[in-house]
């Protein structure tokens, strides 16, 4: 009774906790953001002149909605081995520089009709050069310092448990698509939780910064594969009290020493933090919505993580299990397992085991599942680059951080390896 | 804002109070800067000196729907409740708007907790209902609840979700039906709502009762995504707002239909660094592929022997 009386709302658990204050630093909600983006056009950009002990780059990152930019060292931009390529995708370039490196623009600045014109240039010219700076050692460093502080925000998705994010574009170009936030955890992509971002360009932040990030800072990717730990506990506090201080830094140094020397990933290259791998499991009256319903689970493997790393090398590069027939069916069941314990909180076990069983039950009943597919006639394959299909297909193995020669973009109109999609229901010949 | 127009379904029995309670959702943030005035909404004042009305209104109970009084007042309906909410039967009494005056004057701060909780309680019972979950499904449809936060669901309204049925546990959250993943609100206003107010089992019993609603995997990308936002200007949320209202009344599937390989429909992010795809990451990724393509076979299988039968 004691609780009822004492509290008015739910104990938030802590990825709310982490979006709480993702909003104190937004201050607001969903409701806000006609007034918001409001203020964001009155604020943003009348008010363009920047005061003197103030440089127009730190000028414009503080500017509300451009939290996620770092500054660029003057240095970078003065560089023009950086900026190659970009004078030809930004107008007013000798301005748009004067603003932005703060230089006194010549007298026949006065030409320009609107200084407002000038300004989108400096942005642009910025949000380009900024693109590149983020792939640089010092670039990343200055992000990783802000991802550490959360200036990002974290993942909104439940079971990623306030992972943090980081920000990216889905292209490379100026004008497409507006900023994007990229899990580590899920490997997916959430739009900004507020509207002040809407109007910021994700070329600013371009496709590769967020995975050249989690590639250089391995210790802040989480790995592939998870095993639902038994008895680990979320607080590791031990009951005994004494002086509060001098124990929390105990703790506090002991959580960390036991915690990250703990999980290794046996793929040195991979990422070495331990992820959260929980996945939904949608139930009614307590039962879990069984995958034969209509609207049963279709979309678990999304999120799915194999126990053990080995687990991922049971499928092949082109996303076809090495199946023989004797493995086959124990296969079945290490894919099976993983769902049963996605929700190691939930306490009624018998119920599980009871469904289980008698979804083995079906499986072997049903028989005639086709359990082996002859080796060359795929049902679904991956459809290789259209160009020369590689064996081993095109992938990163181990980055370089840092690379001054990166700025030798690729061809932004690169051909993307595009999943073929199977029609739907082929005629199976029935084995009976 | 208020300006924005919406089609009543026809078969609201309390049409006046769903349009109140939608011009208070919609019009909240004018609201919030001249006090909670809302005198300009026609309305009768037998409906709004209603509790229930009070507290639907309320900034951050965006999410209720309204019980109809028939429902709490079968008493068959609240069976067990009265062990979960101290003063029960004054904080129903103050649900129904009938208690005493007096004692509303002695009570209030504490009374009015335990009627959230009571209302909270009642409501996640009622959501399961076939007319509660009609009521839903018109919030659903106005997408009241939010849209899926992940950009490959191209804002797919999202419906809320308790993880567990005890009050007191876990803040509500958000399922999306079409990446069937959940999500904590974006507003701290709701991330403090209890999760069971909703229960566990709403959306799921919802597209079990109308599987015809259940989301496509995948949906025509939409076609001026560049840099909206900022310069949208109220004419096309509005247009937006109603094609969206269309999407989910038409885009269902047909009856019949199978699911049994949606999945391989839908959009996965892919990460890249110059174009080229990270092993590690790739990995994975086929991997999940292939669970999905041995469950797509597996249903496909299922399906066809249940045919043949
Ligand atoms: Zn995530
Ligand atoms: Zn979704």
């Amino acid at each position: 009774m004691s609780r009822r009386s004492s509290q008015q709302h739910p104990p938030l658990d802590t990825s709310q906790a982490e979006l709480e204050e993702e909003e104190v630093i937004s201050g607001t909600g969903e409701g806000d953001e006609v007034m918001e983006d409001v203020q964001e056009q009155e604020e943003g950009y009348s008010s363009s002149t920047p005061t003197s002990s103030l440089t127009w780059i730190s000028w414009f990152c503080a500017l509300p909605g451009h939290e996620y930019f770092c500054e660029v060292a003057e240095d970078f931009i003065e560089d023009d081995f950086n900026l190659t390529g970009l004078n030809a995708m930004v107008p007013f370039w000798k301005e748009a520089m004067e603003m932005v490196l703060d230089v006194e623009p010549d007298e026949d600045t006065s030409k320009i009709p609107d200084v407002s014109i000038v300004e989108a240039s400096a942005e642009l010219l910025y949000g380009l050069v900024h693109q590149r700076f983020i792939l640089t050692r010092a670039g990343l460093q200055l992000m990783v310092d802000k991802y550490e502080a959360g200036v990002f925000g974290a993942c909104p998705r439940v079971y990623c448990y306030g992972c943090h994010v980081v920000p990216c574009g889905r292209s490379d170009l100026p004008g497409l698509d507006t900023v994007k936030l990229f899990c580590p955890n899920c490997n997916d992509i959430y739009t900004p939780p507020s509207s002040r971002f809407q109007g910021v360009d994700g070329a600013f932040f371009g496709t590769t910064f967020a995975h050249l990030f989690f590639q250089s800072y391995r210790l802040l990717a989480p790995a592939p594969f998870w095993k639902p730990s038994s008895n680990s506990s979320m607080s590791p506090r031990s009951s005994a009290s004494s002086s509060s201080q001098q124990q929390n830094s105990e703790q506090q140094s002991q959580t960390a020493s036991q915690q990250t020397p703990q999980f290794v990933n046996p793929n040195p290259n991979g990422g070495q933090r331990k992820a959260a791998g929980k996945v939904y499991v949608p139930r009614i009256y307590g039962f879990k919505v069984s995958e034969r319903a209509k609207c049963g689970p279709r979309m678990q493997w999304l999120r799915v993580r194999p126990q053990d790393p080995e687990e991922l090398d049971l499928v092949d590069w082109r996303g076809q299990w090495y199946e023989d027939a004797d493995d086959d069916y124990e296969e079945e069941e290490d894919e099976d397992r993983p769902m049963e314990d996605f929700d190691p909180d939930h306490q009624d076990g018998e119920d599980d085991d009871e469904e289980e069983e008698e979804e083995e039950e079906e499986d072997q009943g049903g028989g005639g599942r086709p359990t082996e597919r002859p080796a060359g006639t795929s049902r679904h394959t991956l459809s290789p680059p259209s160009s020369a299909p590689p064996r081993t297909p095109p992938e990163v193995f181990s980055v370089a951080p840092a690379l001054a020669a990166v700025f030798k973009q690729p061809d932004n109109g690169r051909l993307k390896v595009v999943r073929q999609q199977r029609a739907l229901p082929e005629p199976v010949t029935r084995v009976s | 804002m208020s300006t924005v127009s919406f089609v009543i379904p026809p078969r609201f029995e309390r049409v006046a109070e769903e349009l109140l309670l939608r011009s208070a959702g919609i019009s909240k943030d004018e609201l919030c800067t001249c006090s909670t005035d809302i005198d300009d909404i026609v309305l009768t004042e037998h409906d709004l000196a209603k509790w229930i009305f009070w507290f639907l209104s309320s900034k951050g109970n965006e999410y209720f729907c309204e019980v109809e009084e028939d429902f709490i007042l079968d008493r068959f309906n609240l069976t067990g409740l009265n062990n979960e909410v101290a003063n029960y039967a004054q904080a129903l009494d103050l649900i129904t708007d009938n208690l005493d005056d007096e004692i509303q004057d002695e009570l209030r701060g504490s009374l009015d907790v335990q009627a959230r909780l009571l209302y909270g309680l009642i409501h996640a019972r009622w959501i399961v209902t076939a007319r509660g979950l009609a009521k839903m499904l018109e919030k659903y449809k106005r997408a009241d609840f939010g849209r899926c936060p992940r950009v490959l669901c191209q804002s797919q309204p999202l419906l809320p979700v308790g993880l567990t049925d005890i009050p007191y546990q876990k803040a509500v959250k958000l399922y999306c039906g079409r990446c069937e993943d959940i999500y904590s609100p974006k507003s701290s206003r709701h991330g403090s709502i209890d999760g069971a107010y909703f229960g566990t089992s709403f959306p799921h019993l919802l597209f079990l009762v109308y599987p015809t609603l259940i989301p496509p995997k995948s949906g025509a990308v939409e076609v001026g995504t560049a840099a909206r936002g900022s310069n949208d200007t109220e004419g096309n949320k509005r247009s937006r707002r109603v094609r969206d209202e269309q999407e989910i009344y038409t885009e269902g599937m047909g009856e019949g239909f199978s699911t049994a390989s949606v999945a391989l429909k839908a959009d996965r992010y892919r990460p890249r660094i110059f174009g080229f795809q990270i092993h590690e990451i790739a990995k994975l990724q086929r991997w999940q592929e292939a669970v999905r393509d041995r469950q797509v076979t597996r249903l496909e299988h299922l399906e066809e022997a249940n045919n043949e039968v």
